[in-house]
């Protein structure tokens, strides 16, 4: 991201989602189920510098907290835990448009290595959105005592992003998790996130509204996955994108 | 030069033409993508996962099977959550001493300073017999309990026992039209019914979450706990001899808890009945995996936490309290206080209900924090210009007996305690949660009109039988 | 081909046994919340135990727990695995 489209960036978050960023400073959001021990990966990242309160206009929690790692400042949003964020709920919508339409430099989701089918579900979801994820998975100590065995690289290879895995409560891959965060912040990871095949009526229904959309907002937003809020039927979603893109056009008319 | 490219179609041309799409396959895309997703999901964690799981009964199956059975379920949940009342309150006592015992003794250097400043008595009785002192008092009072009730509890969540209590109570809820997880903030009310009230996010129903929201103040919180026990031991404690005194007070509160819970299950299902009534709720709990807290860092957490709100409510709502309370106990007009005016112009009101006229403004001024209502009550008593602790409770005893209490007083002093409007922090959060007037207005209403209304009826059967 | 009269309430199937979803007949939240958690049909569940109350049930769906009420849990379609 360029300098000026950074302070941009800086002035949006600050605006629209009541985020205060110093600057220079990584913005990195984190996603994942409930009881995935998400707070748990946040405390061990923030410790002490963290703050909470609530998102603005809304009563759903809101925690940020700050690290650095090799000279380089990174704010952790904590987002609420959800199943999805297909956006049926305001926790589900909070989650939704700060992803989207916040643009952290990182998507930190968080899944349980002991029910990991079920999380995948989120993980595909963030990733529809947004290529700058990192999967963590998490409670791989539980795992372990459960016999079930992950493969990182395989599960690496079909996400498409990085995958880290950790045992938060212990300590272990904490520093993986930094050094990931770091790397994608500063744009070195270039990630293929793992595109969902949808049954033939949704592709054929996506198709029929991809190109009218990547002519409407341009690359805004990924388009196809424009087109499943529209089909999904989430006005909500119309409001917050003519809403959110409404200030970029004006900002770019304000530029020239 | 700018060229603004006007787009060929707009969003609103797009949205329609989903719409269509939509509608032409009876609105089941919703369903359609998620299923695909998952499928998605499974073929990933099927090349990625193996599991070697093995017949026997895993440790949180043998878990379940204990803490949710017919047998043990119930008994271990009360157990369990009366155990945790019991160590909020009994170990609060010495800390509150202790950290009293500092604050009283900073306050007694106050005044020298003030005095040495030369400060006008009314300033000195302001800022320091009114202000700090209250501040002092809700700090004393609050923050022990705030400080082994939520970490314990915090304790208990992070184990992953709270959903299965709200599993093992669901079907009492459901029966009143609300939802399990309503018992999960009764609980937090325990500790603080402000944090009860912000605690209903938990729950996804909008309309349970306002019953949840508006029944909260039911369950008495930890600045009425030493209250209820001053009273319930002098008064019911006091019948029996004193190795029995404390057993028979802890059986009264208990009592007064049981209440306050059957009122909250009538008032929920009333509610579902009139004002709140909607659709029917469901419930969709999980209920996680058992695993080892991690101690160290939730009770830090949590202390730091509590200390902090503690701290901010003392300084935000008891602090100009205590000032106002201070102007009013020591503006005179003629012979009487304000304090004493505003007391007998309550009197005739208060009696019906079976109080004085002091108790029911104790009960007004203490709007601001629940723990202070004492405190007042015995300022007012002994006209004294400032707020006052008892001693002992015999001492507390002959204050009251010679102030007139009956036991009816004493009953009633209870009822009204447990029921009677919430605390200006909770008033505020449910202000916050709900975001509207009207709901927290309610809030305020419905405990108070059940309050009254429950007084004056013991009153008035207890004075017609010939009790009292 | 599946017939409704092939399946049976998710709500009364006994408690170790595993059934396949074969159909929703909830809606609303209720609908979606089920469905985020992946019960969506085609998927393998069991029946795990009982609130000591008789109700709410608790069901293994993807390896996670879920407790659903027997009035909500009677609309879900299933068949016996």
């Amino acid at each position: 991201m360029s300098k000026f489209n950074r302070e941009e960036h800086h002035r949006i978050m600050q605006k629209h989602f009541g985020i205060i960023t110093t600057p220079g400073q990584f913005t990195v959001a984190l996603a994942g189920n409930p009881n995935v021990g998400k707070s748990t990966v946040f405390n061990a990242l923030t410790g002490l510098h963290q703050h909470t309160g609530n998102w603005p206009g809304k009563t759903v929690d809101n925690a940020q907290g700050s690290f650095t790692y090799l000279d380089s400042s990174f704010l952790m949003i904590d987002l609420p835990g959800t199943y999805s964020i297909l956006a049926h709920t305001v926790e589900e919508q909070v989650a939704r448009d700060f992803i989207c339409f916040g643009k952290p430099d990182a998507t930190l989701v968080v899944l349980d290595a002991t029910c990991l089918e079920r999380n995948l579900n989120l993980a595909l979801q963030v990733m529809e959105i947004t290529p700058h994820v990192i999967v963590c998975v998490n409670l791989m100590d539980e795992a372990i005592k459960k016999n079930i065995t992950i493969n990182i690289s395989a599960l690496q290879k079909e996400l498409g992003v990085p995958v880290i895995p950790t045992a938060a409560r212990n300590g272990k891959g904490l520093d993986s998790l930094r050094h990931a965060l770091y790397e994608m912040s500063i744009g070195i990871t270039h990630t293929t996130p793992r595109q969902i095949h949808y049954s033939p009526e949704v592709e054929r229904a996506i198709q029929e509204l991809t190109p009218k959309i990547s002519r409407c907002i341009g690359n805004a937003l990924n388009p196809r996955w424009v087109a499943l809020r529209l089909l999904d039927g989430d006005s909500a979603f119309i409001d917050s994108i003519t809403h959110y893109l409404d200030l970029e056009n004006n900002r770019k008319e304000l530029a020239v | 030069m700018s060229a603004v490219i006007k787009p060929m179609i707009t969003l609103k041309e797009i949205c329609t033409e989903a719409e269509r799409i939509r509608l032409t396959t009876q609105n089941s895309f919703g369903d359609k993508i998620v299923s695909d997703i998952y499928v998605n999901a499974e073929k990933i964690a099927n090349r990625t996962i193996t599991k070697n799981t093995s017949e026997n009964p895993s440790l949180d199956s043998r878990l379940d099977d204990i803490l949710t059975s017919r047998l043990f379920g119930f008994p271990i949940m009360l157990l369990l959550l009366s155990g945790i009342f019991w160590l909020t309150i009994t170990g609060a006592n010495i800390p509150s001493e202790m950290i009293g015992n500092v604050l009283f003794a900073f306050q007694d250097q106050l005044i020298i300073w003030f005095a040495l400043a030369g400060a006008p008595d009314w300033l000195t009785g302001v800022l320091v017999l009114g202000m700090y002192r209250s501040l002092a008092w809700v700090i004393s009072v609050m923050l022990p309990p705030m400080a082994i009730f939520f970490p314990l509890f915090t304790l208990l969540e992070d184990l992953g026992y709270l959903p299965r209590v709200a599993f093992n109570l669901d079907n009492m809820f459901k029966k009143c039209q609300a939802c399990g997880k309503q018992i999960l903030t009764m609980c937090m009310g325990f500790g603080c019914n402000a944090a009860g009230v912000v605690a209903c996010r938990i729950i996804d129903s909008p309309r349970e979450r306002l019953i949840a929201v508006l029944t909260n103040n039911f369950v008495p919180c930890n600045g009425r706990f030493p209250t209820l026990i001053a009273i319930a031991t002098i008064f019911m404690g006091g019948v029996v001899t004193s190795e029995y005194e404390t057993a028979v007070a802890s059986l009264v509160v208990t009592l007064l808890v049981i209440l306050g819970i059957l009122i909250t299950f009538a008032v929920s299902w009333a509610l579902s009945h009139t004002i709140l009534k909607g659709e029917t709720s469901s419930l969709v709990l999980e209920l996680p995996p058992y695993r080892k807290p991690q101690f160290g860092a939730i009770l830090y957490r949590s202390i730091i936490d509590r200390t902090l709100f503690v701290l901010k409510r003392a300084i935000i709502m008891a602090a100009p309290a205590g000032a106002i309370i201070w102007i009013l106990a020591n503006v005179y007009i003629g012979e009487l206080s304000l304090i004493r005016h505003l007391a007998a112009w309550l009197h005739p009101f208060a009696y019906a209900i079976g109080l004085d006229g002091f108790i029911l403004l104790a009960f007004i001024l203490g709007l601001p924090a629940n723990e202070i209502v004492v405190p007042i009550l015995l300022m007012s008593y002994l006209s004294s210009g400032q707020m006052l602790e008892f001693d002992t409770l015999n001492d507390l005893r002959n204050i009251l007996i010679d102030q007139g209490w009956t036991w009816l007083t004493a009953v009633c002093a209870l009822l009204f305690c447990l029921l009677h409007w919430p605390c200006t922090t909770t008033l505020l959060s449910a202000y916050k949660e709900t975001g509207s007037k009207k709901w927290t207005f309610l809030t305020f209403l419905i405990p108070t009109t059940i309050g009254f209304a429950v007084c004056f009826t013991v009153a008035q059967l207890a004075r017609l039988l010939g009790l009292a | 081909m599946n017939t409704l009269s092939t399946t049976i309430p998710l709500s009364s199937i006994s408690i170790g046994s595993i059934c396949q979803i074969v159909s929703l007949n909830v809606k609303g939240l209720l609908r979606r919340r089920i469905l985020d958690l992946g019960m969506v049909p085609g998927t393998p569940v069991q029946c795990i135990r009982k609130s000591p109350a008789g109700d709410p049930i608790a069901y293994l769906v993807r390896d996670t727990l879920i407790a659903l009420r027997n009035d909500d849990a009677s609309q879900i379609r299933v068949t016996l695995l």
